[in-house]
């Protein structure tokens, strides 16, 4: 009885969590038209009801209010939930050293959505995070796209298999005894795509020749299911990435870009999708010729750009999508420029773009709610909406 | 006649270039003082390298000088950054968990290009130091971020006669698995009590010799440092994070007595009332986000805030490469967002590192005779949309962002960093 009476409690409170609410703000960035000032959003169900400037609020809606709201926030690239925050054997999921090619594996059967740094993104607006395997294989495995809100992996995943992560670059080699040379890393890359392809030609006539776990997850990638998320960095690196493209047909999304700024018509003519590296990344080994400019060069060229928190090997132990795109801000790209590398652009690179990344009815109800300008080194984001959910709130009276 | 005007030409560049135009006003920004002082329209009047006035719009400018209009720009100190790795200074030798004798003098690469991206983040004054993978891992080296060929260059020397302290760490960096190397906290302790002890043993014999230098022990390169810091010349720079860690510190300090700046100190929130009652500084840090290991978990930017409030002397470092030496005032800002004051922020860039470094009677502060060490902002110090416009260094421009071979150190490029450049941050040297 007694149990049965908490059990009600619970149901009672959970539904009064989901309940209907109302945000109210001086400013809506909605990344989907003009800004709506003096704005309100309704949330019903999870979902935006509606937005606009004018709109009566139903007695039984709660009211939240701010200065400025933006869509929450979305990571292109992250290790996060694979990458912990203790960074001990135990908790580093993101790379596994007994092979460069493993694409098969999967990133829903590590990420850990109690990891610290989920819940530290979260309350820094990041509300939907691609993550999954690491940078430092040739093929490292297969990343997934979650929401930062608290549950279960299951409950959390909006797509539990999204690309195959792949690396060119020194990392690899310092990962594994072989490849030693980036040549030899791209010729392992072209073997392994080449037996994949033979396997698929060769089991449209035998359907027992379709290869094994790896063939199969790397035949998604020559038919064009997966996008080939690859980690390249230099100039070399880069043209690398695109040339094997090129010859295997792969949707391309280059990862880094350090030196991208310096390939603006190659990038263009290769239609590669572009995920920039953290604007505060530590210029080094194939960053080395990096620019915080990067991301303004590229976007004003016409490119349009997301920006990722990355992976970090040490401390801090993960970016923060919202402090890097205050820093490409400040290095040339525009206030709404800067804003859309952390919503819309990565969702729709993401292809994610008719649930989260702007503000529009019909949406999730993934909401912001800043005390001043989001990119403002001294704002704090004071509540978090996920999926019509008050996640975090009063972080501004802390 | 053609080569006397060629002469007379170079000799006219060479004085616009480097001679130090006599005396120069700035007027018209908003002047941090460094010392909880804001001056609206201010004036600054810098002479040969030192500051001459600082005052608000009614200074009278003397008539032979140099009027640069500032208006609407801010000013402030140059930064103190207490806790950098920049320019090589390598992390530690393996040989021994204390090395009091190491010297981080002897490897740092005065012509690195690192210094330049320093001093697009307004950095003036640093205390470059060995790591963290020790439990003493060396002598630092302050400097100041001058045009140099040679370390001496580099090299200021505080009112103690000193330009450096020493480097010391506990907490889970210096546990790892050298041999030799202590395997537990206690350890820990028991080696860096151990060590002071014999230099507490070497310091009688040379105070018993008095003035009688036939008497003084043999030179011993481990124990001249260490009589330094038991004399409290040299200051003990502690790298420490746990709340248990900074109270080891606390009591290693009370039983030798030695002076002691806490640095990283992540969860000096934890412990402030007992820090500001041991009357010990602070140099934070301010990281984008916890973890990394274990004694990082529990970071927060509020800490600063708490600090002040316990009345403890607070600093904020870069630890370059953890954090960037050109974003230290973004750093700064992280603590004004989460409970520090503006005013102690500031002082936090400034008057309060040099203080942690025996060097608040030349650098920190724009009072007149001090060094002219100052950095011109486009606007208020904490703002995302403030740009680091130019920084001196003892009277002479080090840092132009107009100029563009200055500003690509500010944002990078290709070809603009060279490998020496990059400060590696790995868990074994740094932090």
């Amino acid at each position: 009885m007694k149990q049965l009476l908490i059990y009600s409690i619970s149901l009672l409170l959970s539904a009064t969590a989901s309940a209907q609410i109302a945000v109210k703000a001086d400013t809506i960035f909605t990344m989907s038209g003009n800004p709506v000032v003096n704005g309100t959003i309704l949330i019903k169900d999870g979902k935006i009801e509606a937005i606009g400037q004018n709109l009566s609020i139903p007695s039984n809606y709660k009211i939240y209010t701010a200065k400025i709201v933006t869509p929450g926030l979305v990571d292109a690239r992250s290790t996060i939930g694979l990458s912990g925050a203790y960074n001990i054997p135990s908790d580093q999921d993101q790379i596994e050293k007994s092979g460069p090619l493993q694409p098969e594996l999967r990133a829903i059967d590590a990420y850990n959505p109690e990891d610290k740094l989920v819940d530290y993104v979260l309350r820094n607006g990041t509300t939907t995070v691609h993550t999954g395997h690491g940078i430092g294989a040739l093929a490292s495995g297969q990343t997934m796209i979650v929401k930062t809100k608290k549950g279960l992996t299951d409950d959390v995943t909006i797509k539990p298999v999204a690309m195959i992560a792949m690396t060119i670059g020194p990392s690899v080699s310092s990962n594994f005894q072989s490849p030693g040379t980036k040549s030899k890393q791209i010729a392992m890359l072209r073997a392994e795509l080449l037996k994949a392809q033979l396997a698929m030609k060769a089991s449209q006539k035998d359907t027992s020749k379709v290869g094994d776990l790896r063939q199969q997850t790397l035949q998604q990638l020559l038919r064009g299911e997966l996008k080939a998320l690859i980690s390249a960095n230099t100039a070399v690196e880069i043209m690398s990435a695109i040339r094997l493209a090129k010859e295997f047909n792969l949707k391309l999304v280059i990862e880094g870009a350090a030196e991208g700024y310096r390939l603006i018509d190659q990038i263009k003519a290769s239609k590669a999708e572009i995920i920039v590296h953290p604007t505060m990344a530590r210029a080094g080994g194939a960053m080395l010729n990096m620019t915080m400019e990067n991301a303004a060069i590229l976007t004003n060229a016409g490119i349009p750009v997301s920006i990722e928190s990355g992976f970090e090997g040490y401390v801090p132990k993960s970016r923060i999508i919202l402090y890097e795109a205050a820093i490409a801000l400040r290095n040339g790209l525009s206030f709404t420029e800067a804003l859309r590398t952390i919503t819309i652009n990565p969702a729709k690179l993401l292809g994610i773009d008719n649930r989260v990344g702007s503000i529009e009815k019909g949406k999730d109800a993934d909401l912001v709610l800043f005390n001043g300008d989001p990119f403002e080194y001294t704002t704090k984001a004071c509540a978090v909406i996920v999926d019509g959910k008050v996640e975090i709130e009063d972080a501004c009276d802390r | 006649m053609r080569k006397c005007l060629l002469l007379l030409l170079t000799a006219v560049i060479y004085l616009s270039v480097h001679a130090q135009p006599n005396l120069v006003a700035f007027k018209g920004a908003l002047i941090y003082t460094g010392t909880g002082r804001s001056i609206p329209n201010g004036v600054l009047i810098v002479q040969n390298g030192k500051v001459i006035t600082v005052g608000d719009a009614t200074t009278s400018i003397p008539a032979n000088a140099q009027v640069v209009d500032m208006t609407g720009k801010v000013i402030m100190p140059g930064i103190v950054d207490t806790h950098s790795h920049i320019g090589g200074p390598e992390g530690g030798d393996r040989s021994s968990p204390l090395n009091p004798d190491i010297r981080v003098l002897d490897a740092v690469n005065p012509t690195s290009k690192a210094f330049k991206k320093a001093l697009a983040g307004g950095l003036t004054t640093v205390n470059i130091m060995p790591g963290s993978g020790q439990l003493m891992s060396g002598q630092t080296i302050y400097v100041k971020l001058r045009e140099a060929t040679t370390i001496e260059d580099l090299l200021v020397t505080n009112e103690r006669g000193v330009y450096g302290g020493i480097k010391m760490a506990n907490g889970t960096n210096p546990m790892n698995g050298t041999p030799g190397y202590p395997g537990t906290r206690s350890k820990s302790a028991a080696m860096d009590r151990d060590l002071f002890m014999k230099a507490v043993e070497y310091k009688k014999k040379i105070d018993k010799a008095g003035k009688d230098s036939t008497k003084f022990p043999d030179r011993d390169l481990r124990m001249e440092p260490m009589v330094e810091v038991l004399n409290g010349k040299r200051i003990v720079h502690f790298h420490t994070h746990k709340a248990n860690d900074i109270l080891t510190v606390l009591r290693l300090q009370k039983e030798f007595g030695f002076r002691v700046v806490l640095h990283h100190v992540t969860e000096g929130y934890i412990v402030a009332k007992e820090i500001a009652a041991a009357k010990v500084p602070c140099s934070i840090i301010n990281v984008d986000a916890p973890g990394g290991k274990a004694e990082a978990m529990n970071l927060w930017a509020g800490n600063g805030g708490v600090l002040e409030k316990a009345g403890v002397l607070t600093a904020i470092h870069t630890d370059d490469g953890i954090t960037d030496s050109r974003l230290l005032l973004r750093s700064a800002a992280m603590s004004v967002r989460d409970g520090m004051s503006r005013e102690e922020a500031i002082k936090s860039l400034t008057i309060n590192g040099a203080k942690m470094l025996d060097l608040e009677k030349r650098v920190g502060s724009l009072e007149a005779g001090k060094d002219a060490d100052f950095v011109i902002l486009s606007g208020d110090p904490f703002s995302v949309y403030t740009h680091v416009l130019q920084t001196w260094v003892e009277g002479i421009k080090r840092f132009d962002l107009s100029n563009p071979a200055d500003k690509a150190f500010a944002v990078g490029g290709y070809g603009v960093y060279s490998p020496d450049a990059v400060t590696h941050a790995h868990e074994d040297d740094h932090d």
